[in-house]
């Protein structure tokens, strides 16, 4: 401080409803970069942040799963362009946490907003991709479209602080659902700071509401709840999956497990060894369509062509 | 039974013994008032204190349905919820009462029978009370005969804040003589009088006139139940009964939709009027989706995990 002048140092909260509230509980814990250093404090969530992230998140479903898919589209393309004008504090953030040199720490928050853009372009095409016509034998016109599961709770990657977290995130909204995200709890600033880039997105408040703090205190009333339709599990080990999973069978929430591993898979499986990955997603892959129909549900109707009338028309 | 406890027999003896009586009462201190039903609020009630809490929140409500478009399927929909308002857990308690618009009072009766369940009927051109006097005790007549056990009446709001006391005591008096049975509950509509001394001289003007309870507001103006207001009309009930001996009941009404919120309520009564009004006798919500709320909180505490609004009924 040779010029005299005080640091002013940023308290980082959480991000529900639209609002950047503190911890209910008041309680905060320190995070620190790779090398241990000393970067701020942040919010450590209870189970009433959840309670109440839920209830936010259950306000805003109505809004965002009704929007159409073109202004969602919209909306997350405005995502990736206020990121880009954020560019330089997230790359020292995602430097900071990762332990990245600058350059290839830029390198992953340019693959972060290419992700937002990425999934901008899904919204109005992935409808086209699992649902349509079914061919059936009997006079009807048969039609399915997938439809977005509701709240769905989304355990962050523990590792990947940024590139991670918009890959799980932007596809559970990209369709219409909206989503409870527990950012890494090491390395949450990231994320705590990217509530700051949705909130001047033109996103409504209460599709993403972002919560730090220990990982398993936060999910586990996040499995139990009666009003979470959804849970991803990306950003849980072997053991707490198994124990969410459970929770989460009690209202029969679709659950997408973690991936363990990204090769061989079935070698994987009956190996004495086998790894207790977290992130054993490669984020910098082609992402595909996995994450965008994992949090989906397929609505067919059947309709009959004979009730046409006397036209005599049938599809 | 006397209309007037007979302490006070001189000061509803004319107009102007009674505006001096009510202008002599001690003024209200606001910022005190205000200050002391914040603080009150901050009580922290948990698990077994919660448990009862609730239980009694739930005994103590007016279950209310006072739309336009009110229709028999509707009430009797209201009326099986007030019975049985949480079916997959039959040791919850049954609500105070139901309360509709006079002409479908017979239908609740009907609904009601043997339950328990009270009925309570809006009279007196409710909300607005703007009626010529025989109007609303045909009203009133209406309500009494087709079985209403309480008649929640109006005041003329318009007579009270023009200073024309009387006329408003001469009403209520009238009312009760048409009420038989049934109990008085007398709505100020606190939200249209606009300070707090009203509030206190309002409460003075309905316990001398003869109610059997004190309701804070219609639900249907901007302001209706606060903290304070339930506050001040507690301190009257309680320094009424210490001058008279006879016991008031007060009903706060619209706008608490919480279990937080009701709980604070529990608070003031128990803290201000004291033990003596904590049943439903002497205490009643006017609210509707109050109830879901709570039955929410009470399926959380007995099942540990949150719930959601896909497990209460949509009224």
């Amino acid at each position: 401080m040779s010029d005299g002048r005080l640091s002013v140092f940023k308290t980082y909260k959480l991000y529900v409803g639209g609002k950047f509230p503190r911890s209910e509980s008041g309680r905060v814990y320190e995070v620190s970069d790779s090398k241990g250093r000393w970067l701020a404090n942040a919010p450590q969530s209870s189970r009433k942040d959840a309670r109440d992230a839920v209830v936010a998140a259950r306000k805003a479903f109505g809004g965002w799963s009704g929007a159409t898919a073109y202004n969602r589209g919209q909306i997350l393309y405005r995502v990736a362009e206020m990121l880009e004008g954020r560019r330089e504090q997230f790359v020292r953030e995602v430097a900071d946490a990762e332990g990245l040199s600058k350059s290839k720490a830029a390198a992953v928050v340019d693959a972060a907003v290419d992700r937002w853009v990425w999934y901008a372009g899904w919204t109005d095409k992935i409808g086209q991709v699992v649902g349509g016509a079914n061919p059936v034998a009997g006079p009807f016109f048969n039609l399915s479209t997938p439809e977005p599961t509701g709240v769905v709770a989304v355990l962050a990657p523990q590792k990947s602080s940024f590139l991670g977290l918009v890959s799980v995130i932007a596809p559970v909204i990209a369709t219409g659902n909206t989503a409870v995200v527990i950012a890494s709890a090491d390395a949450p600033l990231p994320a705590l700071s990217l509530g700051e880039v949705l909130a001047t997105s033109d996103l409504p408040g209460g599709v993403v509401n972002i919560l730090s703090g220990k990982t398993a205190e936060i999910a586990a009333p996040l499995a139990s709840h009666q009003d979470v339709n959804g849970i991803d599990l990306t950003g849980a080990d072997a053991e707490l999956a198994k124990e969410l999973e459970i929770a989460a069978a009690d209202n029969l929430k679709r659950v997408s497990r973690p991936s363990v591993s990204h090769h061989h898979p079935e070698k994987e499986a009956h190996s004495a060894t086998r790894p207790q990955a977290v992130d054993g997603d490669d984020w910098s892959a082609d992402p595909g369509t996995r994450r965008l129909t994992a949090f989906l549900e397929t609505k067919t109707v059947w309709h009959p062509t004979g009730a046409l009338g006397a036209s005599g028309s049938s599809y | 039974m006397p209309t007037t406890a007979p302490a006070f027999a001189d000061a509803t003896a004319s107009d102007s013994a009674l505006r001096r009586f009510l202008h002599g009462l001690p003024g209200v201190d606001t910022v005190g008032l205000e200050a002391r039903a914040a603080s009150l609020g901050t009580r922290s009630i948990k698990t077994t204190a919660k448990a009862y809490a609730i239980d009694l929140a739930i005994s103590m409500i007016d279950l209310t349905t006072l739309e336009g478009a009110d229709t028999p399927g509707k009430v009797r929909a209201l009326a099986a919820k007030a019975v049985n308002p949480d079916p997959t857990d039959r040791t919850t308690p049954r609500t105070a009462a139901v309360c509709v618009y006079p002409d479908m009072a017979a239908t609740a009766v009907a609904a009601l029978a043997g339950s328990g369940v009270k009925v309570a009927s809006v009279a007196t051109a409710f909300p607005a009370g703007r009626a010529a006097l025989d109007v609303k005790l045909a009203d009133v007549r209406d309500a009494v005969a087709a079985g209403a056990d309480e008649i929640d009446m109006v005041i003329d709001r318009g007579a009270f804040l023009s200073g024309r006391y009387l006329k408003v005591y001469e009403e209520i008096v009238a009312v009760k003589a048409e009420c038989g049975s049934a109990r008085l509950k007398v709505i100020f509509e606190t939200g249209e009088l606009s300070t707090y001394d009203n509030i206190r001289r309002a409460s003075w003007l309905g316990m001398l006139a003869g109610a059997d309870f004190i309701k804070t507001s219609t639900g249907k103006v901007g302001t209706n139940a606060t903290p304070a207001n339930t506050l001040l009309m507690l301190e009257a009930v309680r320094d009424f009964r210490e001058q008279t001996g006879v016991q008031i009941g007060v009903k706060p009404a619209g706008g608490i939709r919480t279990t937080k919120d009701a709980i604070k309520f529990l608070v003031l009564v128990n803290e201000t009027a004291g033990e003596d009004w904590l049943d439903n006798h002497w205490f009643r919500f006017g609210a509707s989706s109050l109830l879901n709320d709570l039955l929410m909180q009470r399926q959380k505490l007995s099942t540990g995990r949150y719930s959601g609004p896909d497990y209460v009924t949509v009224d």
